[in-house]
């Protein structure tokens, strides 16, 4: 029998596992970058279901703000696009 | 994704200058309610780092040089380490050892109920302590951010 925690983690961690993959996949950097944002900021949401909202706050204000933050800085002095076949 | 300079549109300048004192106020607010509720001195620095990372973004990283250097900033998070060792070497020599909370039990500072709510005034020296860390925390994350889109400007010309 399955409760709503059971069903709660199963979609989070197959969420987080398929934006990771998107954002793998991705030859836009910017897109990319959007992905493991939004792969940040379920992470933070599967911290606050296991009962630890400390970390869940640290996670959504690091990785999902200021990680964003700096790789969008960094791809506006780089290039957007990744190399290799188009 | 920068027209005019390196500002972003009207719609992204607005919509973070409405944000970013509402930012700020709650990374105040994770701060020092941080020994009553989650979050403390690294979440609330980090949510306010994200604020000023947002007006980067969305102004910047000349303005926002011009309207915060960064010296200030490393002013401000050295201030916030200098807040931090004192009160801890205080607690040393009013008390029994180092970082020792001599605060508690003063009557401005550690009413603490038996049991319940505690009010806000009810951890002694923690409260200082968190806005120590939170200065910190801003000033060094803030400064990272500001100094890595000021280097990348200067690197295009």
């Amino acid at each position: 029998m399955m409760g709503l925690f059971e069903i709660a983690i199963i979609l989070l961690s197959a969420s987080m596992i398929a934006s990771a993959i998107i954002a793998i996949w991705f030859k836009d950097l910017l897109a990319s970058i959007i992905a493991l944002a939004v792969m940040s900021l379920l992470l933070s949401l599967y911290f606050y279901i296991l009962q630890a909202p400390d970390v869940a706050i640290a996670e959504a204000g690091v990785g999902a703000c200021l990680t964003t933050a700096i790789l969008i800085i960094t791809i506006r002095s780089t290039e957007r696009m990744e190399e290799g076949e188009k | 994704m920068n027209e005019n300079g390196d500002r972003m549109s009207i719609i992204v300048q607005t919509i973070a200058s409405i944000l970013f004192p509402l930012a700020l106020i709650f990374s105040f607010y994770v701060i020092m309610h941080g020994h009553l509720t989650p979050g403390g001195g690294f979440q609330g620095g980090a949510i306010g780092a994200s604020a000023v990372a947002l007006l980067i973004v969305a102004f910047g990283a000349k303005y926002v040089e011009g309207k915060m250097e960064e010296e200030n900033l490393s002013i401000f998070e050295s201030l916030g380490g200098l807040v931090f060792v004192i009160v801890s070497i205080l607690g040393f020599f009013l008390a029994a050892t180092f970082l020792t909370n001599f605060l508690v039990g003063e009557p401005l500072f550690g009413i603490i109920p038996a049991w319940g709510e505690a009010p806000l005034n009810s951890g002694g020296v923690l409260p200082i302590l968190n806005l120590a860390v939170g200065m910190k925390v801003i000033g060094g994350l803030a400064s990272v951010v500001l100094i890595l889109a000021i280097a990348s400007k200067e690197g295009e010309k």
